[in-house]
């Protein structure tokens, strides 16, 4: 067995900035990814970010991932293991590991889970044909590895991610002959939706994909009109052809390892389903193990970050570690967020972030 | 298909990767994984499934979904998605839960 003080169980911008405030305040901290890179989503994120300075705004996404590495090279107390997949957490902060090669059992004293979210599907006809992609898959095959997923592509869902990732199928090169949404408006920043509208493409709302058509892989689609009780409107088949189909209809929070130790899970809608449930210091039910980022619920990059960086101090405080200027900088972080989310999209987080503390007031 | 221009990114020229798909010899480059090197040859069908062998291809490309999962050195439900790829592997479609040899 391995011993460690914290494990760090995803690399992705909210598990980066817990590593750096827990380095600082002296923890000897094992980061886990099961990707060859670290930086998680942010490095097919070709697009500048919103919001202040202090969250690295106007940057693009992959600029920060590299920010958030460079910034924990100093660190002796570091080691890093990428392409390594966690295969097990238990209660009492063991931690094993997978990686192709060899398997490890690891003792940590404290915990931070920071796996992210996984994209949410759509029940159709022959969905499962070969062509058919998460939006957040598109990205990562354009941006990371240089590939377009076809020539003609039709998104699926208005989202922000919807929106970008049209975009950014532009940049690359692929036709993308239309946008539909099934909700009567298009769910997206108004910028990003103007943006796409002035470069020609359709965005079709009250509109979805009610069918796949193709033999080995996705050739055309037929797309339906929806009634304002989201039926589908009679005789409104239209049928586009593409050779892939992407989908954009929301995440969820991935936090399934955190079932192996029952951890109390809550159903908030506004946090993009079950959450774990914490206390203020983004513990689970399960003392010395935390939670921060997409699996907690939702939100933007910047938002994943702050909560990263708290939470790095939360777990290095919980073992008896404070950092230095503990006290200004969860003050300093705790600001950010609430900035975060003061914007349009954070009532929703707010609103998921009251219903689960209130799930935990009745957990204690 | 690889991308030869973008407004924001480089892609720059990185070494052939040749490996075996389905007995045949094929090439990669370096920097893709088994997945980005087979969608840049145009294979989209990465499995078919267990029980109605229908056609499947990568969702999340991310390690998530299982849906790319495939026969790898002999190993079978390899994440061909995060898996990077290397000289000389040997890649196979999976059309079962996969056997422990």
């Amino acid at each position: 067995m391995i011993e460690k003080d914290l494990i760090i169980i995803g690399g992705g911008p909210s598990g980066l900035c817990a590593a750096k405030t827990a380095l600082e305040a002296g923890m000897e901290v094992l980061l886990i990814d099961r990707s060859p890179n670290l930086g998680g989503q942010l490095v097919k994120q070709t697009h500048k970010f919103f919001g202040s300075k202090a969250q690295y705004a106007k940057t693009r996404g992959f600029d920060i991932a590299k920010k958030l590495i460079t910034d924990l090279e100093k660190f002796e107390k570091l080691e890093i293991k990428s392409n390594t997949t966690v295969t097990g957490l238990y209660s009492d902060h063991v931690v094993t590991t997978y990686d192709n090669h060899e398997y490890l059992r690891y003792q940590a004293k404290a915990v931070i889970v920071a796996t992210g979210a996984s994209e949410k599907f759509l029940a159709f006809e022959n969905n499962d044909l070969p062509g058919i992609y998460g939006a957040g898959a598109v990205q990562t095959l354009m941006n990371s590895y240089g590939v377009i997923p076809g020539s003609e592509i039709v998104m699926v869902g208005s989202g922000n991610i919807g929106l970008i990732v049209s975009y950014q199928l532009l940049q690359a090169g692929v036709k993308v002959k239309a946008i539909i949404e099934a909700a009567p408006t298009i769910g997206g920043y108004k910028v990003h939706a103007s943006k796409i509208r002035r470069l020609g493409i359709p965005i079709l709302t009250s509109t979805t994909v009610k069918k796949a058509i193709g033999k080995d892989a996705i050739e055309e689609i037929e797309i339906v009109s929806l009634d304002e009780k989201w039926n589908e409107v009679p005789n409104s088949s239209q049928f586009i052809s593409l050779d892939a189909l992407c989908i954009s209809v929301g995440l969820s929070p991935m936090h399934q390892l955190l079932s192996m130790v029952n951890a109390k899970t809550k159903f908030i809608n506004e946090l993009g389903g079950f959450v774990p449930v914490i206390d203020h210091h983004h513990q689970t039910s399960i003392p010395g193990i935390f939670v921060c980022g997409d699996a907690v619920g939702i939100e933007e990059a910047s938002s994943a970050m702050m909560e990263g960086y708290l939470t790095g101090l939360y777990a290095s405080n919980h073992l008896g570690k404070c950092h230095p200027n503990e006290k200004e900088m969860i003050t300093h972080y705790e600001n950010q967020l609430s900035m975060l989310r003061d914007g349009p999209f954070g009532i929703k987080t707010k609103v998921g972030l009251e219903k689960l503390r209130e799930g935990n007031k009745h957990a204690e | 298909m690889r991308i030869e221009k973008h407004p924001i990114l480089t892609f720059p020229k990185t070494e052939d990767i040749i490996f075996i798909f389905e007995g045949k010899k094929v090439k990669g480059i370096q920097g893709d994984t088994i997945a980005s090197a087979l969608h840049a040859l145009g294979i989209k069908t990465l499995s078919y499934s267990i029980k109605e062998h229908r056609p499947r291809g990568f969702y999340c490309a991310i390690g998530n979904c299982a849906s790319c999962n495939m026969i790898v050195n002999g190993v079978p439900n390899v994440r061909t998605c995060i898996t990077p790829l290397e000289e000389n592997m040997v890649v196979e479609r999976q059309t079962n839960k996969g056997v422990v040899k």
